[in-house]
């Protein structure tokens, strides 16, 4: 067990450390952000300074060097436009982001685990092919078509609801009914194949057999045993969670992390797309490997295998 | 393969074919109602998209001044734009008409790309093993930990936009999950008495795997590339609506529905159409692989 926890841990630091590489060397050689900071007609005497104020005159092995060694102190480095630290701007995003994540999250658990369940025990039935349509639907209509379509009813025809922005206790809803909408249709497939293959299998039939009430055999039997991919799915989603925002939040003019991303990347300040690149797979690298992990808690049989 | 597979719970999206399970095992063998329909719209999208530029009534560039935010026919529109017009008087149809070519050859071309690229490291890491197989293992990680969108937005903006580069991304899209499927494929293959036998009689590396694994595995590869295509389009989709996939004066579905927004309260049907499209065309093929998946291969999930 603790050898595969280290190998496990091994895994994720090298990964970590190849994403940090690999974006710092892209980013690095593609693009100077010298010219684009200051400008085609900036006189050379600046770009000189500027070179040597953020350290680009420096070969790139030196400059990763540096890098490295300030990620180490937890200095993720200056934006290029206004000098101000990374990391509290990155972060003060990324809270923005999961005032709409959170409750999406909350809605896709509760909705679509239901509703796969409520489709598997239905089986076959006009309510379960209902459900699995509407889960197919959710899964293609990509976020910008749903967030649009809302825009337009609650927005536009209705003006109920803001279209979009972060100024009223209303904003949130729109963005979150739109991921919401997304993840209880993933979860829903995902819960009820789950479901039914459990349903399946033989110690359902024997739990029946001994007399117990149908409905003691989904709750004790059916349900916690279909429940360990469902988790793993969950566990999963939240590691994706700060990327699947970029598209919604451009929808709905959010300013969360994906709108800070996309308003660096075309700004080109590199440290910021850092800062995000290596926060972001951090937590995917880190939920990853928590799943793992959850999944030989949850079900005993593969805790053997992990010896 | 067997036709306890076509049973309603494992084709989600058959609720019209209801009628035809009363009419018992000999209707049952025939194709669900919707599963014609999903292969007529593919159908239709396919034609279009290698007919787009005869079948477009004028250029996606031709600017109609004169005729600035035409409404389509039916909502106060003439016949001369049928689908209306957009901010600049360029004919909704014709773009429509082009963008579906754009969009698709694109993300047929990234699929396929990426299904090679999955599968061509799934076999390296299960023929060589050791070393080889780690590295591919480490690659496959990586991948994992970086969410698509974001790494498609740093790449896009930082070295430049081409439709090569797209593409190229684009197949970056998944390889991951065909790599892990066709590697744990291959290596209980390799374990098979075919695949023993095969290495026996002292044939090469490409004649194992082209000859005599491929076509085992072909099934798996249909499902996973039928069910990758409609993802792909979805990531285009959403990396054009953010501006950084197809350039403009080019269209796509995705452009068309991120420069249509800002005319979603005065012009809502040029963001409209496309949108549609996009929904049905990724409705139909998820459709077909749930499908295809169900008949041909009941292992992939």
């Amino acid at each position: 067990m603790l050898m595969f926890v280290l190998q496990r841990l091994a895994r994720a630091v090298l990964t970590i450390l190849i994403v940090v590489t690999f974006a710092f060397v892209t980013l690095r050689l593609t693009s100077d952000p010298t010219l684009v900071v200051l400008g085609p007609d900036a006189p050379p005497e600046s770009i000189a300074a500027f070179r040597l104020r953020w350290g680009l005159d420096k070969p790139i092995w030196q400059q990763f060097f540096y890098y490295v060694a300030g990620l180490m102190r937890g200095d993720f480095g200056r934006s290029m436009l206004n000098g101000a630290d990374v990391l509290p701007m990155v972060v003060a995003r990324i809270l923005v982001t999961l005032k709409i994540m959170l409750p999406a999250l909350a809605i896709g658990v509760g909705v679509g685990v239901s509703a796969g369940v409520f489709a598997a025990l239905k089986r076959g039935t006009l309510a379960d092919r209902m459900i699995m349509f509407l889960a197919v639907v959710g899964f293609t209509v990509p976020g910008f078509v749903l967030g649009l379509v809302l825009v337009l009813v609650f927005a536009v025809s209705l003006g109920w609801l803001p279209s979009g922005g972060n100024d009223s206790w209303s904003s949130p809803i729109l963005p979150v009914v739109t991921l919401g909408a997304y993840w209880s249709a993933v979860l829903a497939r995902f819960t009820r194949s789950s479901m039914i293959e459990v349903l399946g299998q033989p110690y359902i039939l024997t739990a029946s057999a001994k007399g117990l009430l149908w409905q003691a055999v989904v709750t004790r039997h059916a349900l916690p045993n279909a429940a360990i991919p469902v988790v793993t799915t969950v566990g999963l989603m939240v590691g994706g969670m700060l990327a699947g925002a970029v598209v919604t939040e451009s929808v709905f003019s959010w300013p969360g992390l994906g709108q800070l991303l996309v308003t660096s990347v075309a700004a080109r300040d590199v440290a910021i797309v850092q800062c995000i690149l290596l926060l972001v797979a951090t937590t995917m690298v880190l939920s990853n490997m928590a799943v793992d992990f959850l999944y030989g808690l949850l079900d005993p049989r593969l805790r053997s295998g992990l010896h | 393969m067997t036709e306890i597979s076509m049973t309603p719970d494992t084709s989600p999206a058959a609720s019209p074919d209801s009628a035809t399970d009363a009419l018992g095992q000999s209707a049952r063998k025939s194709i669900p109602v919707s599963i014609r329909l999903a292969i007529g719209w593919v159908a239709l999208m396919v034609l279009t998209a290698l007919l787009a530029n005869l079948l477009r009534p004028y250029s996606i560039t031709a600017l109609d001044l004169s005729a600035r935010l035409q409404p389509p026919v039916g909502f106060g529109g003439s016949w001369a734009h049928v689908l209306g017009t957009d901010e600049l008087g360029r004919d909704v149809l014709s773009r429509l008409l082009v963008s579906i070519r754009v969009s698709l050859s694109l993300a047929f071309a990234a699929t396929l790309l990426g299904v090679l690229l999955g599968a061509a490291l799934g076999l390296m890491a299960a023929h060589f093993r050791g070393l080889v197989e780690q590295v591919v293992l480490v690659l496959i990680d990586v991948q994992a930990a970086l969410p698509f969108i974001i790494l498609a937005l740093s790449v896009m903006a930082f070295i430049g936009n081409s439709q090569v580069l797209l593409v190229g991304l684009l197949a970056l899209y998944g390889w991951e999950r065909h790599a892990r499927v066709v590697r744990g494929l291959a290596l209980s293959a390799n374990t098979q008495g075919f695949m023993l036998a095969v290495r026996q009689l002292g044939a090469s590396p490409g004649r194992q795997y082209l000859r005599h694994l491929l076509p085992n595995i072909s099934a798996t590869l249909i499902v996973i590339t039928t069910l990758a295509f409609p993802e792909i389009i979805l990531a285009e989709s959403g990396l054009s609506f953010l501006g950084l996939g197809v350039q403009p004066p080019m269209t796509s579905l995705g452009n068309m529905v991120g420069y249509g927004r800002a005319y979603l309260s005065n012009a809502p049907w040029i963001p409209l159409f496309p949108s549609a499209v996009i929904v049905l065309t990724t409705l139909a093929i998820s459709t077909l692989g749930d499908w295809l998946r169900d008949k041909l291969d009941p292992t992939v999930r």
